[in-house]
This record gives structure tokens, C-alpha cells and sequence, in this order.
């Protein structure tokens, strides 16, 4: 098998795979990271708050989206957000999204379901005599967690939120259901039209391979250096 | 200064203050002692509203503690309070510990809490420890930023918990020593702590609690002199042994 196996194909690939193709799957690992944090620290704050409708608004929240398939809630953002588009701005017709951006909408959506657990952890793992101490020097909640509190918790979490997102940039080549060109789009689609199925699947794991070992071993060196002395 | 009346407070069935009252007067350093679980430190946390209390009044400065109108963010940023584990903030700076209330609660600004903050730290002898973080610094030493932290925000009164309980025996002399270079720059003070030895020097009152009661409020010579409760008694005689 490897006797035929076309090296050039993959050369003749490379700006194709890697400026089309990786372009969007890093970005997409970016947007959805970043704003999965945010909403999830916001959701964390939320879940752990002692209003109880706000608590248990976030916590249905976080419930429906982690018993849910990733596969399924890109398919039925996909279809359904032009119909809720139309529906919030009262538009006549649905409101075109493209796939593009309904990935981005629905990675963050997601992905903050999980940054959220993360978050909480962080957050429960803080000394409530930290916020006692926050809160006797006159400071309100908001400062005291701004200041004191997600920093620390924030710290904490490094790693583990680093780790998710390693996964979230395996998880993106999902969006192939939705026919973008992301990494994995993009392989697919030259070993389809070439009918270079081994080398290009093949190829396409060794650079997941590649990148997801070197970042874990990233992650792992930042873990040493980020440690809070207590 | 500090007014407590009545005050009961009750965690589900168990009643943890048992109406408490006593008073601290402007200038005056009041010691509360009492067995562990007696509710000194519960007591104490209600003060600055960090506990709730179900009955009674606590007023501060002319300040109902317990008013649901009333701002304690604002009236915590006027009593200084330091707790049995220090609780410096760890991702900060000694002089950042100091300076963040200061800059974001009463709005000062940056050079002029920096500066307040070093002479601050100065004073309690840990000028040269500014850029470090807590996690360098003894427990000794956390606990004096902990107390220049809670100075740095002018206080008109001091609440300590139990500030020496958690340092090893020979750091508890340079936190005391500084405690009472502030009682007698005439701050004041409420202290729970079973330094005996502190409460001879500089209280004015040693307050006694057990069982979530004031049993004794009296002046500090009379109550080492001769306590009027047996409680008290036994637990002076105890402590009083070592």
C-alpha cells in the first residue's frame, strides 16, 4: 500500500490545507475558547450565585447542553437560527446566517457549558475567607470577584481550561457536517477529488497528532510555571 | 464606638449567640476571650456584618449594623479587621494587598496609597518586603501586612479574630508587639484571643463568653483579680497555669 503512496499530493495540498483549511479551525479554537470563557465564568458566577431562578437558569443551561451531541446542536443551530434571527429582529424572511458564522455561534455556546464547570471549580476552590477578606475591606461583590476572587480562581484553572481547549480544537473538524472548509474539510475534500483517501486522512491526523502532543506539552510546562505560592 | 445590644443568632436549631451585649468606647481596647465554640469569633464577625444576626442591634460609629438600608461595603471600609489565617491575597503583591481598597474603595489614587502603604509597611517593620508575594513571607510577617492591610484603609476601629492562633509560638510576640503599639497609639480595638498576657498589658475590658453568652464584662484587673462566674474561673485557671 505505502509502495503507491503519493507524497506529492500532499505537497501540492499544503497552502490549500493549511491557509484555507487551518486558518478557520484555529480561529474557530479562538473565538470559541474566548468566548466560551467568558459566558462560562459569567454562567459559573450565575450557577453558584443564592438567587435561585438565576442559579437554576444557568444550571439548566449547562445541563441541556452537556447531555446533548455537539453534532446535533450544529445541525440544529445551523437550521434553526435563521428562524430566531427573524424572530428577534422581526424580519419578513429568515435571517441568512452562513455557516460560518453559525459554527462560531455554536462552538461558544457550547464550549461555555463546559468553561462553566470549569469555572465553578476554579471559583469553589478559593478560601471563602478570601472573599471575607475582600468583603471587610468595604469591597463590593462585583470588586471582590473581579479583584480577588476569578483571578486566583482563573490561575487555578489554567491548565484545565487549556486542556478543553485542546479538545475544542479536535472537536471543530465536526463542522464537516456543514461542509465548511476547516482542516479536515479541506483534506477531505482534495482525498474526494483526487482520490488520495489514505494519504491525505492519514496526513490529516498526524498534524491533529502533532499540534494537540505539542500543545499538551505546552500546557504541561505552564502548569509548572503558574502555580500560585500559598 | 461600638454598641452591641441583645444581639441572639441562631445557625438552624442551635443558637450560637445567646443575647449578647456589651460596648466598645471610642479609644478603648476590649478583649473577648472565652472556650473555643463559646462564639467569640461569631460575635465578632457580626460586628462588621460579615455574619449575620437574627436579633438585637450592633451600631457602629452611629451605624445600625443590622439595617437592611444600610451600605456595608461602606461601613466595612471604616473598620479594619484581621483574621486568625491572615487571608492575604496570595496572586498579589505585599504593597498591591495594601493598596488595592484604598484604590478601589475609597478611590485614592495610586501614588498616594503607595505611599501611604510603605510607610505603613514600614511600621510594622517589613519595609524591605513590598514587591514580595505573601507565600514568601512567615506567618509572622503575613500577619503584620495582614494588620497594615486592614491600617492602610484609616479604620476607626480595629476587629482582630483570633490573630495569633493559627503562628507557631515564636512569631506570636512580633504580632502582639505590634497589636500593642497600636492599642497605645489609642486605636480601638476588639480582640478575641487567649493572649492573657496581651489582655494584661493594654485591655481596658476583658469580656468572657461561653456557650454563645457574655458571662463576664468586667475591667481588666478586676477580672483577673476575681472573676465572678465559675466559668470563668475554670477557664482563667486553665489558661493561667502555662
Amino acid at each position: 500500500m505505502l509502495g503507491r503512496f503519493d507524497f506529492d499530493v500532499i505537497v501540492r495540498a499544503l497552502p490549500y490545507l493549511f491557509y484555507d483549511g487551518m486558518t478557520f479551525t484555529l480561529t474557530l479554537t479562538a473565538v470559541a475558547t474566548a468566548g466560551g470563557i467568558a459566558l462560562g465564568t459569567l454562567l459559573a458566577m450565575m450557577r453558584l450565585s443564592r438567587a435561585g431562578p438565576m442559579s437554576a437558569l444557568a444550571a439548566g443551561y449547562v445541563n441541556l447542553m452537556r447531555s446533548v451531541p455537539l453534532v446535533l446542536m450544529i445541525f440544529w443551530l445551523y437550521f434553526l437560527m435563521p428562524y430566531i434571527g427573524q424572530w428577534i429582529t422581526g424580519a419578513a424572511q429568515p435571517v441568512r446566517v452562513g455557516a460560518y458564522a453559525s459554527s462560531i455561534v455554536t462552538f461558544t455556546l457550547f464550549e461555555a457549558a463546559y468553561f462553566c464547570e470549569i469555572m465553578r471549580a476554579g471559583i469553589q476552590s478559593i478560601p471563602r475567607g478570601q472573599v471575607a477578606a475582600a468583603l471587610a475591606l468595604g469591597m463590593n461583590y462585583p470588586t471582590a470577584m473581579g479583584y480577588i476572587v476569578l483571578p486566583q480562581a482563573f490561575r487555578n484553572m489554567i491548565p484545565v481550561l487549556l486542556t478543553q481547549t485542546i479538545i475544542l480544537f479536535q472537536d471543530t473538524s465536526l463542522v464537516y457536517v456543514l461542509s465548511i472548509t476547516d482542516f479536515l474539510g479541506a483534506a477531505s475534500k482534495v482525498a474526494q477529488r483526487d482520490g488520495r483517501l489514505v494519504e491525505m486522512y492519514l496526513f490529516a491526523a498526524l498534524v491533529y497528532f502533532v499540534i494537540s502532543l505539542a500543545a499538551s506539552q505546552g500546557v504541561r510546562a505552564i502548569e509548572r510555571r503558574t502555580a500560585i505560592i500559598r | 464606638m461600638i454598641t452591641i445590644s441583645e444581639v441572639s443568632k441562631w445557625y438552624g436549631t442551635f443558637q450560637a449567640l445567646k443575647r449578647c451585649s456589651t460596648a466598645v468606647d471610642k479609644g478603648e481596647v476590649v478583649v473577648v476571650c472565652g472556650p473555643s465554640g463559646s462564639g467569640k469569633s461569631t460575635l465578632i464577625k457580626c460586628v462588621n456584618g460579615l455574619e449575620p444576626f437574627d436579633e438585637g442591634r450592633i451600631v457602629v460609629d452611629g451605624v445600625s449594623v443590622g439595617d437592611p438600608a444600610t451600605r456595608l461595603p461602606r461601613l466595612r471600609a471604616r473598620i479594619g479587621m484581621v483574621f486568625q489565617h491572615f487571608e492575604l491575597f496570595p496572586h498579589l503583591s505585599v504593597l498591591r494587598n495594601l493598596t488595592l481598597a484604598p484604590i478601589k474603595v475609597l478611590g485614592r489614587s495610586k501614588e498616594e496609597a503607595s505611599e501611604k502603604s510603605r510607610r505603613l509597611l514600614d511600621r510594622v517593620g517589613l519595609a524591605e518586603h513590598a514587591h514580595k508575594y505573601p507565600g514568601e513571607l512567615s506567618g509572622g510577617q503575613q500577619q503584620r501586612v495582614a494588620i497594615a492591610r486592614a491600617l492602610a484603609m484609616d479604620p476607626v476601629a480595629m476587629l482582630f479574630d483570633e490573630p495569633t492562633s493559627a503562628l507557631d509560638p515564636e512569631m506570636i510576640k512580633e504580632v502582639l508587639d505590634t497589636m500593642v503599639a497600636l492599642a497605645r497609639e489609642g486605636m480601638t480595638m476588639m480582640v478575641v484571643t487567649h493572649e492573657m498576657g496581651f489582655a494584661r498589658q493594654v485591655a481596658h475590658r476583658v469580656v468572657f463568653m461561653d456557650k454563645g453568652e457574655i458571662v463576664e464584662d468586667a475591667p481588666t484587673a478586676d477580672f483577673f483579680a476575681k472573676p465572678h462566674s465559675e466559668r470563668a474561673q475554670t477557664f482563667l485557671s486553665k489558661i493561667l497555669q502555662h
